[in-house]
């Protein structure tokens, strides 16, 4: 009784809404059947992006996007409300999974040259939504607007007001202003909870639409180049003759991966917890170190690393030659072979490609081009000595910034030569020269330094590297 | 496509009423589409057009600045908003050079804009960023920023220290 009532009810609602006509049709629609494991990244990267849809809109109950308000509507979602560090968390490491998910769904398709007739729009639409993600990645870690934010967006509008003649436009339309302040929050915030998900939803839309229109690829076969021409009719042939449907036979190993995904995500909130909070979003607070989410570790260390003069066309043509390669890939080569082994070059350019981002992504991380602020001053064991001129002189390449650039004996940063050696390397001459004139980005120092702070530097310096005198007054050995 | 002969159950008119019809349903489509967006569109880009305030903030008493190296100093931003609150901070380096003289910078990088930092010792700002690095007279001595500092005036008024401030300085490319 109770059954029927239910079958009754599903058959009426089924009947008006179309529910069997539309939809199961699309749910069972054939896709190879040697589309296994390899296939399961682009779900996975719609999975995380309906993570994020559901902790965004949970965020935003409590989130306040204005001014001082915001970050402590971020204090309270972080400390006081109930669940609200784990959505927190949910959504910072949501993002990164859908990142990482869009990059290897995009790789695996790119090795596999499924971008290839008939799918050239599918790859396009993926190349949109991929910026689109990045987009919402670098907004979203915007509206975590504490110091880091603050200057992120400042570093942005930098960036985008060194484009010739709109420059200055794009930087204040950026900022809501000609200064970072309570304007620019609220564009932020609207770019990230209003214009990108609605691309988002449309984008996947459209990629959706064309995956049911060309249908899921097959594995790359060495044998069957894609030939235009007769591509379509033996695809169709072969789908209808070996074709699973999509549901379940393919989807169950979706489901498997995506909630893997969904448990890591969830696994990273309760025992890594949000990312935490730098100190309220005070633009005159000079006490910041921005850095970027990791996704954009490898751009930050580009921008350290190249010569000033190429600065500016790196900033503004990495992002645009980037998409316009990308996006028009498939119109550049859509027939021919699909197997890796007969595109070596997509290969090496993956193995390019990812080898490159995780040195950058170290070398951001490390950032050895920054001066390190908060060096200790070079302790007695690598001294040598706690007393005397060499402790001054010591003292001093502390107090005079030197040991912020110059590493001594594991000591001070990286931006400069390492120093433990320099008495072996250099006389004291060159040593006085480079002092007071500086060099190769190396600031002068003849006009902040004394002759004879200047002296106690030099005595100390040359004695790096170089054996110590058995007799040596300084030495603290007895 | 007017050449075009009607089917036999249609007669001319109504092809003519229906192209007539598409025709108006795709301009007042765009009607309705002007509508909402010109106002949408004002509001959105209107900080893009309004032209910069420069306004004076004092920043201290003229007795408290000593003689000697950079301070910083907190100022309100020229146009803040009513919800911005600490966001509508702004800050500068102010130096007093003697009796009467003073010089401020942005704390800005001209780099990419980080916030430099005032190091007494060396007599050098230095950011955090991508370590640029500048001298006290705000040229640049080591790193990638392109420019000096940016300078702000200064002046004393009824033994007050006032600065004028600046939109954030962008570093400008030109096409020459």
């Amino acid at each position: 009784m109770s059954n029927n009532f239910l079958t009754r009810t599903w058959n009426w609602i089924d009947n008006r809404i179309g529910f069997s006509d539309y939809i199961v049709p699309l749910m069972v629609h054939l896709v190879p059947d040697n589309a296994r494991w390899w296939y399961i990244f682009g779900s996975a990267t719609l999975c995380a992006f309906i993570v994020q849809v559901f902790t965004g809109v949970c965020l935003a109950m409590s989130y306040v996007p204005g001014g001082e308000d915001t970050y402590q509507s971020l204090v309270f979602i972080t400390e006081t409300a109930p669940f609200g560090s784990l959505l927190r968390g949910m959504h910072y490491y949501g993002a990164s999974a859908m990142v990482m998910m869009a990059v290897i769904h995009m790789v695996q398709v790119f090795m596999h040259a499924t971008y290839k007739y008939p799918r050239e729009m599918n790859w396009m639409s993926g190349v949109v939504l991929l910026f689109v993600v990045l987009g919402m990645a670098f907004t979203g870690q915007l509206l975590r607007w504490d110091a880091n934010g603050v200057w992120s967006v400042t570093v942005a509008a930098e960036m985008a007001g060194r484009t010739p003649i709109i420059g200055p436009t794009l930087a204040h339309f950026m900022l809501g202003g000609e200064t970072v302040g309570g304007s620019t929050i609220t564009r932020f915030f609207a770019m990230h909870v209003f214009i990108m998900p609605a691309m988002i939803f449309a984008g996947i839309g459209l990629h959706m639409l064309l995956i049911m229109r060309h249908g899921i690829s097959e594995m790359p076969d060495v044998n069957a180049p894609v030939d235009p021409d007769t591509y379509k009719e033996a695809y169709e042939k072969r789908i209808h003759k070996t074709g699973v449907p999509f549901w379940p036979d393919a989807m169950w190993r979706d489901m498997i991966f995506s909630t893997l995904i969904v448990g890591v995500i969830l696994g990273c909130s309760i025992f890594l917890g949000p990312p935490a909070l730098d100190p309220p979003p005070n633009p005159s607070s000079i006490n910041a170190n921005p850095l970027p989410d990791w996704y954009f570790l490898w751009y930050f260390a580009v921008l350290s690393l190249l010569p000033p003069q190429l600065e500016t066309w790196v900033i503004l043509g990495v992002p645009i030659i980037g998409f316009v390669v990308l996006f028009f890939l498939p119109l550049i080569s859509n027939k021919g072979h699909r197997a890796p082994s007969k595109r070596p070059w997509a290969g090496g350019i993956v193995i390019f490609g990812s080898v490159a981002f995780l040195v950058l992504t170290i070398y951001g991380y490390k950032k050895p081009w920054s001066p390190d602020f908060g060096v200790k001053e070079l302790p007695a064991s690598v001294v040598g000595t706690d007393h005397g001129p060499l402790a001054e002189g010591a003292k001093l390449m502390h107090i005079k910034g030197c040991l912020y650039c110059h590493d001594i004996g594991g000591y001070g940063g990286h931006r400069g030569p390492e120093l433990t050696e320099i008495g072996k390397l250099l006389t004291r001459d060159d040593i006085i020269i480079r002092i007071n004139n500086g060099g190769h980005n190396m600031p002068a120092f003849a006009s902040s330094i004394s002759d004879s702070e200047l002296q106690l530097v030099v005595d100390f310096l040359l004695t790096r590297g170089v054996e110590k005198e058995p007799d040596d007054k300084n030495s603290t050995t007895p | 496509m007017s050449d075009q002969q009607p089917p036999a159950d249609q007669p001319c008119c109504q092809l003519k009423r229906r192209t007539f019809l598409t025709r108006v349903s795709i301009a007042l489509s765009a009607v309705i589409g002007f509508i909402i967006a010109i106002p949408g569109i004002g509001f959105v880009l209107a900080p893009v057009f309004r032209k910069p305030k420069h306004k004076w903030r004092t920043v201290g008493k003229l007795k408290d600045f000593k003689v000697g190296g950079f301070v910083l100093v907190q100022y309100e931003d020229p146009s803040p908003v009513v919800w911005a609150g600490v966001t509508a901070k702004a800050g500068a380096w102010i130096r007093r050079a003697s009796e009467t003289e003073f010089i401020a910078f942005s704390i800005n990088c001209r780099h990419l804009g980080c916030p430099v930092r005032w190091v007494e010792d060396p007599r050098l700002f230095m950011c955090p960023c991508h370590g640029g690095v500048y001298y006290e007279d705000g040229t640049v001595a080591a790193g990638p920023p392109p420019e000096p500092l940016d300078r702000l005036n200064v002046r004393i008024r009824d033994g007050l220290v006032e600065i004028e401030t600046e939109p954030t300085p962008l570093t400008l490319t030109t096409l020459t």
